[in-house]
């Protein structure tokens, strides 16, 4: 006879509404625990779905997710000369912030390298990659846009030709992919006011050289456009990623660029490390902590929970004492108990999480070894707080049970 | 126990003193208590409350050792003093009943349930336990509530049940504290009439703790205490 199923099931409501107490305090711990992940996968997943060998950014700077990067747009033709290098791309990344259908939006910009980056890599859940070489975007579906939806964006309209799953920047927003030109220019955006303001500056500035006297189509130039004017840069990109030929040595490709004074090379490893150690340091560590400490105030819970449970039961066990029951069927009596509490918990907490985390803003990943340390780690508490119920059961007496 | 034991006393005492607490609070519950009870003897103990009575049979429950003298079980020594010279727990599993005045049953195991896990605590099979029980059950009686909870029985149907518990394992003694204290005295005489049977029929020796002066006809002896000390009574046994 099973005494522990049999008390069980004399207490059945008693037993599940503690379950349920149990259960909804591991789900919040395992809602930390996938919050911890996920903003240690968010932060890393661009990196890693960009799977590159080498990120170039500016010289000093700790490239173009920790800090801002500026880099001129030829680097990517330096870069892709070095032997050993099979393709460079240019990389442009910033986030913007716009009211679309009334709520502010944020969304992190990403250029593709057209025309060798149609987005393939991408992973699409519906909709196609982009087919021309501007006014055309793909979206993350938490970005909430439709396929087909067009979005202005500075001066032009976007069309939603494609829709991602899954691709976040570090801050949990929704990543947008546009073309290289196209990224640019949704990021120096200007208005015609400021644009006439600083062509006026510019003829301002000529005017007051004596060139510009001896040379007016020199003042003319000042006054147009910036794309006529042969000494203004381009706009600038944040970075450039390359992937080595099979069989370059990676060593003799970075020893090669990072001698190069304007630059800074990191592999893909570092790129990572990088963002771990930086942008998301703080917000990980708090998490980390919170959750250690969630961890270690449900043990505490549970074990007296556990405790509680067996002072009901005193009476119970010094009778069976009196009858000679042996400590060790006390012990399974109790220890089974809280092993099934644990598990009835652990189960519930896993099924409402599985309802409630999707519907967090920003991804909760529940991970496989996490789980199964959670549930080891329940397992554990279980049968240390147990111990507390079986301290006191072996100190009653079987007389007191005439009591 | 072996042949040669089934010979021997149910229990025999010998110099048993109780001292409770120490100094100012001391109490002497029990003094040099020498008493006998053979296979097959009911036995009542009378006496005014405060005599000792309780001290007297959780003493020889196994539950409250004495603070001197000795306790022998079928002729074997099991107490000396408060120094146990066998497993009390697997002693008392084996060779003792216990009923009470109340509470006496795990609250959250049916009544056939409650008698059935005595058997299996010895060894029994479920299968075989779960039979026995309900053959006890039958045999006293209350087969028909043997699957409620104890808290649907009445308080007869319990000590009922804690009868059948009690000698489910055919134990040498079975200890009844005021078993029917709780009872009206028609009851109350059921369960007297049950405790003859079984000594008789069973061949357990039997002492039962009581006020119940009506019911005194059915015990082969019937001893007193007052103040710790036991004497045989002057009430003539039948
Ligand atoms: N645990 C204890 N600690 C101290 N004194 C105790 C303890 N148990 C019993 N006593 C004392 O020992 C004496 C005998 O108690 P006991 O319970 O054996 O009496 P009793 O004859 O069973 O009485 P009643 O008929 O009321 O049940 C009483 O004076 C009681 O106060
Ligand atoms: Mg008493």
């Amino acid at each position: 006879m099973n005494l522990a199923v049999k008390d069980i099931r004399h207490n059945i409501g008693r037993f599940f509404l503690t379950a349920i107490g149990i259960g909804m305090l591991l789900m919040i711990v395992m809602g930390m625990g996938g919050i911890y992940r996920g903003i240690i996968e968010d932060a890393t997943l661009l990196i890693d779905s960009l799977d590159v060998d080498f990120w170039v950014a500016q010289r000093g700077t700790r490239g173009p997710f920790a800090e801002v990067s500026r880099l001129p747009n030829n680097l990517v033709d330096r870069v892709a000369a070095v032997p050993g290098v099979a393709q460079a791309r240019k990389f442009v990344f910033h986030t913007i912030q716009r009211e679309i259908h009334g709520k502010p939006l944020r969304i992190a910009v990403l250029g593709l390298d057209w025309p060798q980056d149609h987005g393939e890599w991408l992973p699409l859940i519906s909709g196609r990659c982009l087919a021309q070489s501007h006014y055309e975007m793909i979206a993350d579906r938490t970005l909430g846009l439709g396929l087909g939806e067009r979005l202005q964006l500075g001066k032009d309209f976007f069309t939603v030709v494609g829709l991602t799953s899954g691709m976040i920047d570090s801050g949990g927003n929704g990543l947008a992919f546009f073309t290289v030109s196209d990224a640019q220019a949704i990021q120096f955006d200007i208005t015609g006011e400021s644009i006439r303001l600083e062509r006026a500056a510019r003829l301002g500035r000529a005017s007051r050289i004596d060139l510009s006297r001896i040379q007016p189509s020199l003042a003319e130039r000042a006054e147009g456009e910036s794309s006529i004017i042969p000494a203004l840069a381009p706009p600038s990109i944040s970075a450039v990623v390359l992937r080595l030929e099979s069989g370059a040595d990676p060593h003799e490709v970075a020893t090669t660029i990072s001698g190069w004074a304007d630059v800074t090379v990191y592999t893909g490893n570092e790129e990572r490390a990088l963002m771990l150690a930086g942008p998301v340091e703080k917000a990980k560590l708090q998490i980390g902590l919170f959750r250690m400490l969630l961890t270690i105030i449900s043990a505490i819970i549970m074990a007296l929970i556990l405790y509680t449970l067996t002072l009901d039961k005193l009476h119970d066990i010094a009778l069976l004492k009196l009858i000679g029951a042996p400590n060790r069927v006390i012990l399974g009596m109790i220890m089974q108990q809280a092993l099934l509490l644990g598990a009835f918990g652990y189960g519930i907490a896993f099924m409402l999480g599985q309802k409630i985390f999707p519907r967090f803003p920003r991804r909760v990943i529940l991970m496989d070894d996490d789980l199964v340390r959670l549930a080891v780690i329940v397992v554990v508490i279980s049968i240390l707080s147990s111990f507390l119920g079986v301290w006191k059961a072996m100190k009653v007496k079987p007389n007191e049970a005439l009591s | 126990m072996n042949k040669d034991a089934e010979s021997k006393p149910a229990v025999e005492v010998r110099g048993l003193t109780r001292i409770y607490g120490s100094g100012n609070t001391e109490v002497i519950a029990m003094r040099d208590v020498n008493l006998t009870v053979n296979r097959g003897e009911l036995v009542a103990l009378l006496g005014p409350s405060g005599a000792g009575k309780s001290t007297l049979l959780t003493a020889m429950g196994l539950i409250n050792p004495p603070t001197v003298g000795k306790i022998l079980m079928g002729g074997r020594m099991v107490m000396d003093g408060h120094r146990p010279l066998v497993n009390l727990r697997t002693f008392r599993r084996k060779n003792i009943g216990f009923i009470f005045q109340k509470s006496n049953l795990i609250p959250f195991l049916k009544a056939r349930e409650n008698v059935q896990i005595a058997l299996e605590l010895n060894g029994w099979s479920s299968f075989a336990a779960r039979k026995r029980a309900w053959n006890l059950l039958d045999y006293l009686g209350v087969a028909d509530r043997a699957e409620h909870f104890p808290s649907a029985l009445s308080g007869g149907q319990q000590q009922r049940v804690a009868v059948a518990r009690a000698m489910a394992n055919q134990p040498e003694l079975i200890l009844a504290d005021e078993p029917t204290a709780a009872l009206d005295s028609h009851r109350g005489r059921q369960v007297m009439d049950l405790f003859r049977k079984v000594a008789h029929e069973h061949g357990s020796g039997i002492v039962v703790v009581t006020h119940d002066h009506r019911a005194l006809d059915i015990f082969d002896t019937i001893y007193e205490m007052q103040d710790g000390v036991v004497s045989q009574s002057e009430i003539s046994a039948s």
